[in-house]
């Protein structure tokens, strides 16, 4: 026996509201993400992502709300990302009861604010998300974008990945540009050119449209496995894609040991 | 009964907190001296660096509210790094801090290729653990890159001796202790599900 590879929800949270449909069960509120984020621990999620897509700044004091929350109801660990700027964002939303906080964009405009925050909270609470998009032509040269994938920046996403294990970042969490919304199965070009260059967990994300999908991903070395619309619209269950992992030998964590 | 979990600037509390309330217990996150000697439990939390968690301690005189606890037999429970302190030093590489010095033994890096220890491992519970009690086969949530992989407590006289639980993950490592008043684990039950919700009964049923 040894460390379960983990499997990971994702919840795109607007103002507060669930964005997109949830459609899978009998819920008080489908839109509410604190009902959801106890409907995938009941089912065995590992952790709950929640990543804060709220346009405006001001909203902020809702999103620390939704965390509050959540952390008062679901005992499984909690990250939040989206529109984290500062050293004090991070503090923020620890202090509302999330374990880990997603940077992106932050930290490609300034990749000292990873080691800023890892200093100060440890580089447990730091999970780098990374969208990585194939260059114009290319079959596995990435490049890291931003924007949802909308612009590029220039940079090569493995060197980036390399470099912010360096400034101390606790987990990574690799979102394919390409294969996300498409449901044909996670990158795993993306994912082993990752996985070779990275020293701290590899959240695999994007791309998961079947049971089937998970086991490659978790060949190509994904420490986690994160998806979202097959959960909410309920093609398969987080339990299903536990036992499809292992019915191939992965160890997973099953929840029904008689608690 | 009152638990007081130390508040010293340490990460999330608000999960320690709703996770022992759901044992029954009324809980408050404190600093204070008076509060925290006088409590019925005393949680020692800390995530982070271990020098910089023996800084916040040291800042609330920690170490002397763990000693006169544990002097009166009142019960603490050190979790993640808080668990790490109660051992002599810590080892961040190669500077070497001082611990609460509790139990002899060095906090150092775990050799394995990716770290921190990130996620739900299983653990290996002595068969007359209280603590494990019921879920000595669940997963328990870890996340740390440190560990301490000795157990070196010389026991004494009539006292009963410790109970030692191992995990492994590149090395093998003590994953918790109970040692009379003092109890302690590497992993964190406040986020390990209904495994950790029944081990945290476990324990305010002792107090």
């Amino acid at each position: 026996m040894s460390l379960a590879l983990r499997v990971i929800p994702c919840l795109d949270v607007d103002g507060g509201r669930v964005v997109k449909g949830i459609n899978f069960v009998d819920l008080v509120d489908a839109g509410d993400p604190v009902e959801m984020a106890r409907v995938y621990d009941a089912q065995g999620a590992d952790e709950i992502t929640f990543l804060d897509i709220t346009a405006s700044s001001g909203d902020r004091e809702t999103t620390y709300d939704v965390v509050r929350r959540t952390a008062d109801q679901v005992f499984i660990p909690l990250t939040v990302g989206g529109g984290v700027r500062a050293v004090e964002d991070v503090n923020k939303l620890l202090r509302a009861g999330a374990d880990k906080v997603a940077i992106n964009t932050a930290a490609l405009v300034n990749p000292h604010l990873i080691s800023e925050i890892a200093d100060q909270y440890g580089n447990q609470v730091l999970v780098l998300s990374v969208d990585a998009r194939r260059r114009a032509g290319s079959l596995d040269d990435f490049e890291v974008t931003t924007h949802g994938g909308r612009t590029a920046t220039g940079r090569d996403a493995i060197a980036w990945i390399s470099e912010a294990c360096r400034l101390g970042v606790g987990e990574i969490l690799l979102n394919s540009m390409d294969a996300d919304g498409t449901q044909r199965g996670y990158d795993l070009t993306l994912l082993k050119q990752a996985r070779a260059v990275s020293s701290v967990p590899l959240i695999a994300s994007g791309g998961a449209g079947s049971l089937e999908d998970f086991i490659p991903a978790a060949e190509a070395g994904a420490d986690a496995l994160l998806a979202a619309s097959v959960f909410h619209f309920g093609k398969f269950s987080i339990r299903q894609v536990k036992e499809t992992l292992a019915a191939s030998g992965f160890e997973v964590r099953l929840t029904d040991g008689g608690l | 009964m009152l638990i007081a979990i130390l508040d010293y600037g340490s990460g999330n509390l608000r999960s320690a907190q709703r996770a022992l309330e759901r044992t029954g217990a009324q809980v408050v996150i404190t600093a204070d001296y008076k509060t925290c000697l006088e409590a019925g439990g005393l949680v020692v939390p800390g995530v982070g660096a271990f020098a910089a968690c023996m800084q916040g301690l040291i800042s609330v005189r920690a170490g002397d509210i763990v000693d006169r606890r544990l002097a009166g037999g009142r019960p603490v429970l050190g979790i993640c790094i808080g668990m790490q302190v109660l051992f002599a030093s810590g080892n961040e590489h190669g500077t070497m801090t001082a611990g609460l010095g509790q139990w002899p033994g060095e906090v150092t890096e775990l050799h394995a290729d990716v770290l921190p220890h990130m996620g739900w491992n299983t653990i290996e519970a002595p068969k007359n653990s209280a603590l494990f009690t019921g879920v000595e086969n669940e997963r328990f949530y870890f996340v740390h890159s440190y560990a301490v992989n000795t157990w070196d407590l010389r026991e004494e006289g009539r006292l009963p001796s410790a109970q030692v639980t191992w995990a492994t993950y590149g090395d093998r490592f003590v994953a918790a202790v109970e040692n009379g008043p003092l109890t302690a684990t590497q992993f964190h039950p406040e986020k390990s599900g209904d495994a950790g919700a029944h081990l945290l009964a476990n324990w305010t049923r002792t107090l």
